[in-house]
């Protein structure tokens, strides 16, 4: 797991990330207060030199925060970045000049991250300027061109008075991976590099990231939504939910036998080009990815996950949005009448550990509720507690639970009830406990 | 200051106005050279004149038991350097209740050809050949005509629905005011039922119809979006890179969403991706485009067991799976429109290529039942030089 560190120190992984949290304040608009969205939280991950990470999510995961917040780009909330033994987390930016050079980052839009203005010639050279790199002009250009030689652009001469805007897209991604490297860094984090290009240039680039690796001793923290990509490139893998690892460790274990629900659904997901694949049976967890702002109570994916139990943190909300995806199920009849019976399911008034319904039936609301809950389309009803009606409405309680924390599972470390309920420090707990 | 005499404030006013006026021009003037991005920009280039006495002539017993009959469909765009046909010389048809399946890497065309089935090209677009959706020919029908037929007879699904959503009008009034402006006797109870019965079928739930297009997540927009596309039971939904923006599970959701459709409303698909992943799990048949034409159709599980254009074995090839442990790439760019090449489009990059593929061009030909395969590896049949030189532009026949 540890190949020899190319620049040889001692034991020290090149990168350890411990606790790490970036929370971001939003204020509330006109009626709302103010909260904060927990865009990464509490993450912890060793990267030894020479190997590949990746960090792999859905677009709202926290990936590219995770990312920015290990380049210091974002400053986190509390935890350590640590880089070659220095903690680099909240380092003022005039400390943090020495590192950047040894830190590079690689945007996934070319577009968007180079200069429209700037000659590609400007553009490369630049952070030779930054760092003072170069000893003249001269010697910026000769750098530049053996740079742009290195990642396939040549004859370079040709290049170096052109702009951005006048190469492919394939191109345009070689400049960046150009501009990247051009300082030599040890640790590059790459931000979806090709997730923007074609299927053909696609691995042409990938393959230039790897050649680049070898020849350069890099490290890469290699940031994508595309499983398949992330297969083929990392040596290991986090799965990111909403901020937090759900299951992390060797790419193979991971791919070969997922044990989390959330990667086995993301494995699941994936449409592959091969003959026969037509109305194949998935299983495929309800809904989106929730605000973050927001997060579910307990294992944050309880209210998608297909096997979720009573264990899993369900919560008021929960039962509101069964009852409203029932809806979407049933005849217009059924649904009219339920409607009436419950009420615009806004007035509900949602609680963490109970839900209130108010109405005038109330009696009515508690029997459907007994009859209906245990077939809603989730599994909520599992977590009911106690149903206790009175003069204005009915309440719903339900039962205590914890977030799930790290265990280690078939060789890999996972963060889920099914393996056995192991609470996570300082996790977000429902009720006593 | 006082009432009497506002006239004070007039001159500077002017003055004012005519200042800030002439800095902004000044401004835009400088961006307009200084900026790299913005140069070569504004210059349309020379108007594409009309064909005379082509197209509208596709056999009408056939394209009855069609959802669409595209024949010799060209779809071109004015450029300085002169006409480009991004799409040049198509022919394919749908069945109702079949998905077809079009794909290529960017700037092959696929984009320009959904346009031009909806007739929505952008300014300086033109169309040329025939279209046919429920056996009745769309090009050159008049503007009042195509606003009725699209959403009637096609629709079309956008990659970023949030960009074909208005801000300002909560779900169920885009569906009242489609609905209406078709069907101006339905009344908007009517339409707003018919509104909630579109969304459930799409998994949104019927209590979120008056909510506005921002209170939605990427993936319940997209819903909304194709809820709207099939209200009024369109025979013909053209996808545009559906599921582009979202994320694998929400893409996979959508997917099973529009495969259903098809078989619950009997329409037919085209679905625009550069995805072959989603291709091999949503459609019947796939066609594969390259500089603008298609350079092979057939049955999906054919054409991914056993491709026979060297172009697809490439795109195929160079897909990363699950099992990739060694990357793949079609070496080179797909050549420019402008000046298209003489023979094979595909011949520069094309590893088998041979003497006669710069020579001539290949047609597409039937390899394998129902597969059909636009190379000299299989067959001789070449494209007749007349329409070669109509992919050129327009100087020869004037």
């Amino acid at each position: 797991m540890s190949p020899a560190d190319p620049h040889g120190d001692d034991d020290t992984p090149l990168l350890s990330v411990q606790d790490l949290v970036t929370h971001f304040p939003v204020r509330g608009g006109l009626f709302g207060g103010s909260g904060v969205v927990k865009a990464v939280d509490g993450v912890s991950f060793d990267v030894p030199a020479g190997e590949v990470f990746g960090l792999v999510g859905e677009s709202g995961s926290g990936k590219t925060t995770l990312g920015r917040s290990i380049l210091n780009l974002v400053r986190p909330s509390s935890g350590q970045v640590r880089y070659r033994g220095h903690d680099l987390a909240g380092l003022p930016e005039r400390e943090m000049r020495p590192y950047r050079r040894e830190l590079s980052l690689i945007f996934q839009d070319p577009n968007a991250s180079l200069n429209p203005a700037m000659t590609i010639g400007e553009g490369v050279g630049h952070p030779l300027r930054i760092h003072g790199l170069a000893r003249d002009r001269a010697d910026a250009r000769r750098q530049v061109c053996e740079m742009l030689e290195r990642v396939g652009l040549h004859p370079a001469e040709s290049f170096l008075e052109r702009y951005p805007e006048d190469l492919s897209g394939g191109q345009k991604q070689r400049l960046v991976i150009a501009r990247a490297l051009i300082t030599r860094p040890r640790l590059v984090v790459a931000d979806e590099p090709v997730a923007a290009l074609d299927m053909s240039v696609r691995a042409r680039v990938l393959e230039l990231m790897l050649e680049l690796k070898r020849e350069f001793g890099l490290t890469y923290i290699f940031i994508t939504h595309d499983l398949a990509t992330a297969r083929f490139m990392c040596d290991r893998i986090g799965i990111l939910y909403l901020g937090n690892f759900v299951e992390w460790g060797n790419a193979d274990t991971l791919f070969d036998d997922p044990r989390h629900p959330y990667t086995r659904s993301l494995l699941d997901a994936i449409p592959l080009p091969e003959a026969g694949r037509r109305h194949r049976e998935k299983t495929l967890p309800r809904g989106e990815i929730p605000d973050a702002a927001r997060p579910p109570a307990g294992c944050r994916f309880h209210p998608r996950c297909p096997k979720a139990f009573e264990e899993c943190g369900w919560e008021g909300r929960d039962l509101v949005d069964a009852i409203e995806e029932r809806w979407t199920e049933v005849d217009a009849g059924v649904f009219e009448a339920e409607l009436a019976l419950f009420g615009r399911l806004e007035k509900a008034e949602v609680g963490r550990e109970q839900v209130r319904f108010r109405g005038s039936r109330p009696e009515e609301i508690a029997a459907w509720l007994r009859e209906h809950g245990p077939h809603l389309p989730t599994n909520v009803f599992a977590a009911v507690t106690e149903i206790v009606t009175d003069r204005g409405g009915v309440t719903v309680r339900f039962r205590p639970a914890y977030e799930p924390g790290e265990q280690r599972v078939a060789g890999r470390q996972a963060a889920c009830h099914l393996y056995g309920i192991h609470p996570r420090p300082g996790g977000d707990h429902l009720g006593e406990g | 200051m006082s009432p009497g005499i506002w006239w004070t404030a007039f001159w500077p006013g002017v003055a004012i106005v005519l200042l800030v006026t002439a800095l902004t021009l000044v401004g835009e003037g400088l961006n307009d050279v200084i900026n790299p991005l913005l140069r070569a920009r504004g210059a349309a280039g020379p108007k594409i004149p009309p064909e005379p006495g082509r197209g509208r002539k596709a056999p009408a017993r056939e394209s009855a038991r069609t959802a669409v009959t595209a024949r010799d469909l060209r779809a071109g765009y004015r450029t300085p350097g002169g006409p480009v046909w991004a799409v040049d010389g198509v022919d394919f048809e749908i069945r109702p209740g079949e998905s077809l399946g079009l794909v290529g890497e960017s700037g092959c065309g696929k984009s320009s050809l959904g346009r031009a089935l909806l007739q929505i090209m952008p300014p300086g677009g033109v169309t040329r050949g025939s279209v046919e959706v429920g056996g009745r020919e769309l090009i050159g029908a008049s503007e009042r005509q195509l606003r009725q037929r699209r959403g009637e007879d096609v629709a079309l699904i956008f990659q970023e629905p949030m960009t074909r959503l208005n801000p300002l009008m909560t779900v169920s009034d885009h569906f009242v005011e489609m609905i209406r402006t078709h069907h101006p006797q339905t009344s908007r109870k009517e339409a707003r039922a018919m509104a909630r019965d579109a969304l459930a079928q799409m998994g949104v739930p019927p209590t979120r119809a008056d909510n506005y297009p921002h209170e939605f997540s990427g993936g319940m927009r997209q819903r909304v979006m194709i809820a709207l596309g099939i209200v009024l039971k369109p025979q013909l939904l053209v996808a545009d890179e559906p599921t582009t923006s979202l994320d694998v599970i929400v893409e996979s959701q959508i997917l099973d969403i529009l495969d259903r459709l098809r078989g619950e409303e009997g329409a037919g698909l085209l679905l625009i991706t550069h995805n072959l992943g989603i291709v091999a799990e949503t459609c019947d048949r796939v066609a594969v485009m390259y500089a603008g034409r298609i350079v092979e159709i057939g049955p999906v599980d054919a054409i991914f067991r056993n491709p026979r254009h060297p172009y697809t074995e490439g795109l195929l090839a160079s897909t990363i799976s699950l099992e990739t442990t060694e990357l793949q790439s079609i070496p080179g760019y797909p050549p420019s429109l402008l000046e298209p090449p003489r023979g094979c489009r595909f011949a520069e990059r094309c590893p088998y290529a041979m003497e006669r593929c710069t020579q001539g061009e290949p047609a597409l030909e039937e390899v394998e039942s129902g597969q059909h395969a636009a190379c000299y590896l299989y067959s001789e049949a070449t494209i007749e030089p007349a329409a070669t030189r109509r992919g050129r532009g327009t100087k020869e026949r004037t």
